[in-house]
């Protein structure tokens, strides 16, 4: 049985949690001052043997991450964090900026510290005014406190952060994206290699980093390396931030050890909303293969939700229950991957058009039984074709359902439309009816 | 829109970048702090401003949906749809909101007050279904308290957000704030919503915490 774990979120209850004032109560900055007396190379190591690993969806190692920056290279380093969190479903770092956003700040240093960066950069997406303020005060702060700016602390060590706000588009989460768009171009993805660690921002060796991998960084140093090891599993070491949503009794952020499973997080929270029971769900946001009631005893790591068909990914378990249509939920997520298609690529562009057209006439029962089959055609043209992770992700939704819900996709065809009422779906079906 | 302080603000913004070309997003939400939306003189001004040809700065400006190409209402009220939302109720909620306020998507009520988009995910799943104005949150919405949110929006009462400042900014100076303007509110409101508490809550429960 795993219990819960809250690191990050365990003063979010604190009124002044996003202060400078209340984060220092609770131990803040202290890691910083502890990675900051290690040499830039020790405070790497520290990371790597922790086993921290990605949380913005990949699972890469952050700590090798960092060791990729080229040293005494004689160009500028930079740091960019990714707070860009505009994969459907996930739902983790802007509450964690909204009530704790020196975490981020603190990681920041020491991550800049290591790789020896001078700048460092978060970009927010723009709909988040409230979140942008926080992260704003935050390292205004942190400037006055002596934090940021010339010799950190008295350490002789230099930092300038920038806060970087978006303005509305999905690809700009996707690493290389994120990078045109901060150097004022339309946020598209790059050809790789060469690779941000050898020419990222301004062509320059760059650390793309998510904002809770990030935030994790300080308490490695406060608590120690052991310490973060203890918690997890074998190849996904630490706790993370689990966002439950949907239709069940308390959704919320749920801090817990890798390797939790959603069966665990039900028990403890109330489970599945009165009445109902559990249909479908994503472990990590609309790009990972859906599961079923089938998958409620998967580890969530890395390793546990890979070997069971899907992807981690960014930890977003949205619950649907029995009352949902699952041809209407993956067709609405296929209009989102439509809408968010960069244009770059023939695969996706076109690609995801024509999944919206097949799509919209099964769900309206209007489709013949062979377009299952050509859309899981188009799906395999797009899988591993397209330039971006974005087109492969479109698929994901597709081909997962079909292959758990064929039938269910059949029988909008024999009943000449969607058998399903929206209505019994909503929250307020009980104050509405 | 070529006043000095206008221009001094822009000036500041450049400045906090390695290189200038950088500050375009930010320049172009200061465009529609000032004018309401990505006027063509605001994308003359910016291409000015940053060396660039006035074609470069439209091809981004078109780019990103946050930046519009004509006035929005005062208030702009954008409701989820993205899945999970709109299984929750956000496809109510919008359907709900277009004929109550007599306009469809994309467009604004011809008192200039409100105007109505469907969007995307915005981070906010656990609080569905989500309704944001002037990207500020009003979580946990239903049809019908969003009718009387946006009843509020025409009659100038317009409510607190749930989690953001104590009084609800207007589009044009929630913009200058994602132009990097602080208008020092970041200590108004609460600090976490109940949904990002509920972990917390139940560790501590459980002794865990
Ligand atoms: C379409 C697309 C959207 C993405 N959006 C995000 C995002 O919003 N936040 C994020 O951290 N990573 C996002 N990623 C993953 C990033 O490309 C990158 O892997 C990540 O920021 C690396 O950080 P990490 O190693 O700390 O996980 C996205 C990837 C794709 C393909
Ligand atoms: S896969 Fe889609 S988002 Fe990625 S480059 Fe191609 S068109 Fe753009
Ligand atoms: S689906 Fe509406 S906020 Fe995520």
């Amino acid at each position: 049985m795993t219990s819960l774990k809250p690191v990050l979120s365990k003063h979010w209850n604190e009124t002044d949690s996003f202060t400078i004032a209340g984060y220092q109560r609770n131990g803040g900055y202290e890691g910083m001052k502890k990675a900051l007396a290690l040499e830039p190379d020790a405070v790497i190591a520290s990371v790597k043997d922790s086993g921290l690993r990605g949380r913005g969806g990949a699972g890469f190692p952050t700590g090798m991450k960092w060791s990729f920056i080229p040293q005494g290279d004689g160009k500028p380093h930079y740091l960019v964090v990714n707070a860009d969190e505009s994969e459907p479903g996930t739902c983790k770092d802007m509450p964690l900026l909204l009530a704790n956003p020196h975490s981020l700040v603190e990681g920041m240093i020491i991550a800049s510290y290591a790789i020896r960066a001078n700048h460092a950069f978060v970009y927010i997406r723009g709909e988040v005014t409230h979140v942008i303020r926080r992260m704003q005060q935050a390292v205004a702060d942190a400037y006055a406190a002596g934090y940021l700016g010339k010799n950190i602390n008295g350490k002789g060590y230099d930092l300038d952060l920038i806060v970087h706000v978006g303005a509305g588009a999905y690809i700009c989460g996707e690493e290389t994206a994120l990078l045109d768009s901060l150097e004022g171009f339309r946020g598209q993805p790059r050809l790789r290699p060469p690779f941000p660690a050898i020419a990222g921002l301004y062509a320059c060796p760059t650390v793309v980093n998510n904002v809770e991998s990030i935030a994790s960084v300080p308490s490695i140093f406060t608590h120690g390396v052991e310490w973060f090891q203890s918690m997890g599993t074998e190849k996904s070491k630490g706790f993370t931030l689990y966002s439950l949503s949907g239709h069940v009794k308390r959704p919320g952020q749920y801090e817990a050890p890798l390797g939790i499973t959603l069966r665990e997080l039900l028990d403890m929270s109330g489970g599945i909303r009165e009445g109902h029971t559990i249909k479908f769900w994503t472990p990590g946001g609309s790009s990972t293969p859906i599961f079923t009631s089938e998958h409620l005893d998967v580890p969530l790591d890395y390793e546990g939700v890979g070997a069971a068909g899907s992807m981690l990914g960014t930890k977003a378990l949205q619950i649907f229950d029995e009352t949902t249509c699952v041809v209407r939920a993956v067709l609405r997520w296929t209009e989102f991957y439509k809408h968010e298609s960069c244009g770059k690529c023939t695969p996706c562009r076109e690609g995801t058009w024509w999944l919206v057209q097949i799509l919209k006439d099964l769900e309206n029962g209007v489709g013949k039984a062979e377009d299952l089959d050509k859309l899981l055609d188009l799906c395999d043209n797009i899988l591993g074709r397209s330039f971006c992770a974005l087109g492969d992700g479109a698929t994901s939704p597709i081909t997962s359902s079909i292959h758990y819900f064929r039938d269910e996709y059949l029988a909008h065809l024999s009943a000449g439309k969607c058998p399903f009422d929206p209505v019994a779906s909503t929250l307020f079906v009980g104050a509405s009816a | 829109m070529k006043d000095e302080a206008l221009l001094a603000q822009m000036d500041s913004i450049i400045a906090r970048y390695p290189k200038s070309r950088s500050a375009i997003m930010p320049l172009l939400h200061l465009v529609q702090a000032s004018e309401g939306f990505v006027t063509p003189e605001g994308v003359e001004l910016v291409a000015k401003k940053l060396d660039l040809a006035t074609a470069e700065v439209a091809a981004v400006a078109t780019f990103y949906s946050q930046y519009k190409r004509r006035p929005v209402g005062d208030y702009h009220v954008g409701v989820c749809t993205n899945t999970l939302c709109a299984v929750m109720g956000g496809d109510a909620i919008f359907s709900g909101l277009k004929d109550h306020l007599g306009i469809g998507n994309d467009e604004r009520t011809s008192d200039g007050k409100v105007s109505l988009e469907h969007i995307e995910c915005n981070a906010a799943c656990d609080y569905a279904p989500v309704v944001m104005v002037n990207w500020e949150f009003f979580d946990n919405q239903t049809v019908e308290s969003a009718k009387e949110l946006v009843d509020k929006l025409r009659s100038g009462n317009p409510p607190a957000p749930t989690r953001g400042p104590n009084t609800l900014p207007t589009w044009k100076e929630n913009s200058a704030v994602l132009a990097g303007i602080s208008d020092g509110r970041a200590n108004e409101g609460v600090q976490a919503g109940p949904a990002s508490l509920a972990g917390l809550e139940i560790a501590h429960e459980r002794g865990e915490a």
